[in-house]
């Protein structure tokens, strides 16, 4: 199918960028784990940090490397004005955003796989007590984070104040996936994990993720089009 | 299936951003074989004209025909056989020669992309060079290797936005004759320049822009820089007349 | 200016005339005495705020798929009038809350999502703003993307406060407040109307003011 190889090529050009510089991976990588570190100091109780809010600060880290990642790979297609190149190919345009989309979402699962663990440490959180639940909680929440955030970095590109606009818009929209990957993420976290709850947040994280992925699709190519 | 055109027409094309036009109400046509050049000094519009014509941009009004059949209704189906040449070159930095090429086949959808690369990287001198990274490129070979770009996927129409900026004598000769042998395959070039002294000779026709209007489209003899100072001290003139493309165009040289 | 649009007018500024006597004439709530009657303010603000921002998205949705210049200037004007009537909402709210059960602010699902969506829209006006040229079409599709956030912000709070025990009740119509309560409804809506007509036509005024300068650069 022309869209999946489409979607694929650009994948595989935007990984293979990354890998040569990695320069977006570690100064998000590092970022995040600043964050942590931040909300650690921040958010202390007789002189502890809080380990009940292990769940919370994980994802405002994902939510905060997120953007600086979206911001980052953007900027980078901005510089030589490749996307206009892509725009003029005859290749359609949605396949060109889902291979967008499916390259940051590998470069924050790079990210995760650093930051979810280490989370676990400072706080001394059991993220991994059922990670089936975890991982499909991650999976979800990151992807309904990145396929608004994909769509809203390619929009603003040829915009004005785009670095600070980038958040002003992605973070009110996004609210429910953190309320969703929060809650979810708590709910495994607690002495005996109540998957049922879990389950059912990750469920509406994966309807978050097919209406807006469609809205996406749908509004990528008048969005783009000048 | 492909699509096809030996003439593209543009007609009483505007462009405003706002209260700023930056096109106003531009008509010519150009033909299969032929170069035409797009004059004019800085901010007269000749990029904006050129991304319209790349269907980058849509114009405020007016409309293109390529044959017969405007970008929207030609769909993708138009934008495989154009190649633009931007100033920006439109080449990943990160990647090397051969990978560019070959992103750029395999995206158009070209077959047997991989030997296609291969080619447009002879062609441009490059093959010694194929697997070094673009950053390490001078302007004049990053130049060549985006030319080639544009002509991966056998374009029918190619746009050229400055192409001689930052060229050495020798590179730019080796565009002059390449854009000449394009156009004995009967392809139509655009190309905006300010380079005056290469582009004589090499164009057909030109036309001159000045504040985003057509000011003249000049097919004379002599140097073209003293024929282009003419238009445009003439066009500067309140009430300028401007002159109307004649309906045949010549039979290119 | 449509022939409807000053009787309209009228009729609205008679209406908030008459509207406090109508209030007063109510019955007092049981619990909350006086400050229960701000309630007549605050709800029609939340509807009008809540049609405000579907007209807005609606627009926008018209505007990107149909580039229709006429639905990008509805668009503004009805993102404008949310965030003012989201405004009243979020101010009145608070003080009636903390008169009738001692907080400032509750996050169930109905305030919390009022607030997201107001900070969507001022987010909406922000980038019209500052987002430069193209912004039109950026602001669409956040007003777009906004309108559909809604049912998701509410659905997740609500799941998340279900789990904690709610703390407020509001308040079913006793029968002598249905009166003026849909008075006021009406009065707020007749107001919206106004302000959205008059903003609309604000901008197809810019917009020929826009097209005369280009006119002029012609010569």
């Amino acid at each position: 199918m022309m869209f999946l190889r489409v979607a694929w090529l650009v994948m595989r050009k935007d990984l293979t960028v990354e890998v040569r510089s990695r320069e977006v991976l570690y100064t998000t990588a590092f970022f995040a784990v600043s964050c942590v570190l931040v909300f650690a100091f921040a958010l202390v109780r007789e002189g502890r940090p809080l380990e009940d809010a292990a769940a919370g600060i994980l994802w405002i880290a994902i939510a905060f490397a997120g953007t600086l990642a979206l911001g980052r790979t953007f900027e980078r297609e901005r510089h030589a004005e490749t996307l206009r190149a892509l725009m003029l190919a005859p290749a359609s345009r949605p396949a060109i955003y889902v291979g967008k989309l499916l390259g940051i979402l590998a470069l924050l699962a790079a990210v995760e796989v650093v930051l979810v663990p280490l989370v676990g440490l400072l706080f001394h959180a059991a993220f991994l007590s059922r990670p089936v639940l975890m991982i499909a909680l991650l999976v979800t929440g990151t992807g309904g984070f990145a396929a608004v955030g994909t769509l809203f970095a390619a929009m603003l590109v040829r915009a004005r104040s785009r670095d600070v606009l980038l958040p002003v818009l992605l973070y009110p929209i996004t609210i429910p996936v953190i309320i969703a990957g929060v809650r979810g993420t708590a709910a495994l976290l607690q002495p005996v994990p109540d998957a049922e709850v879990a389950r059912m947040w990750i469920a509406l994280l994966a309807f978050f993720d097919i209406v807006f992925v469609t809205l996406s699709l749908w509004t990528f190519e008048p969005l783009m089009t000048e | 299936m492909t699509f096809d055109f030996d003439q593209v027409a543009v007609r009483d094309v505007s462009r405003h951003y706002g209260r700023r036009r930056a096109l106003s109400h531009i008509t010519f046509t150009c033909r299969a074989g032929e170069i035409l050049g797009l004059l004019g000094p800085n901010g007269a519009g000749k990029s904006t004209l050129l991304s319209i014509l790349a269907t980058l941009l849509t114009p405020s009004a007016g409309e293109i025909r390529y044959g017969d059949r405007t970008a929207n209704e030609a769909g993708p189906l138009l934008r495989a056989r154009l190649g633009l040449l931007a100033h920006d070159l439109h080449l990943y930095p990160e990647l090397t020669a051969r990978e560019n090429l070959e992103f750029f086949a395999r995206l158009h959808g070209v077959a047997d992309a991989r030997a296609r690369a291969a080619e447009g990287l002879e062609r441009a001198g490059l093959a010694s060079r194929a697997n070094d990274i673009v950053t390490g490129f001078s302007r004049g070979m990053r130049q060549r290797l985006a030319l080639e770009r544009a002509l991966l996927h056998d374009p029918r129409l190619l746009l050229l936005d400055e192409p001689f900026t930052g060229l050495d004598d020798a590179s730019a000769a080796a565009l002059v004759t390449r854009l000449r042998e394009l156009r004995a395959e009967r392809r139509l070039v655009v190309a905006a320049t300010h380079d005056l002294d290469v582009a004589d000779g090499l164009l057909d026709r030109a036309a001159v822009l000045r504040d985003g209007r057509l000011i003249a489209i000049d097919e004379g003899h002599g140097p073209l820089r003293e024929r282009y100072r003419a238009h445009i001290a003439r066009g500067a003139l309140p009430g300028a007349q401007s002159l109307e493309p004649r309906a045949e165009s010549p039979e290119p040289r | 200016m449509r022939k409807s649009f000053v009787p309209v007018l009228v009729v609205a500024a008679a209406m908030f005339a008459c509207a406090p006597v109508l209030i007063v004439g109510a019955p007092y709530e049981a619990t909350m005495g006086l400050v229960q009657k701000i309630f007549y303010f605050h709800v029609p603000s939340a509807m009008v705020m809540f049609l405000s921002a579907f007209v807005c998205g609606i627009a926008s949705a018209f505007y990107l798929f149909g580039r229709k210049a006429a639905s990008d200037r509805l668009a503004t004007a009805a993102g404008e009038l949310t965030v003012v009537f989201g405004l009243i909402v979020l101010v009145t709210g608070p003080l009636w809350a903390r008169k009738a059960w001692g907080v400032w602010w509750q996050w169930d699902a109905r305030l919390t999502s009022a607030l997201l969506l107001w900070m969507i829209f001022v987010a909406y006006l922000l980038v019209r703003k500052y987002g430069g040229p193209g912004s039109d079409k950026l602001a669409a599709a956040m007003a777009l993307f906004g309108m559909a956030n809604v049912p998701f912000v509410y659905v997740s709070v609500n799941i998340w406060r279900t789990i904690h025990p709610k703390t407020t009740v509001v308040p079913s119509l006793a029968p002598g407040m249905r009166g003026p309560f849909w008075f006021s409804v009406a009065a707020f809506l007749l107001l919206y109307a106004v302000m959205l007509a008059s903003r609309v036509r604000l901008e197809r005024q810019r917009a020929a003011v826009e097209e005369l300068y280009l006119e002029a650069e012609e010569e």
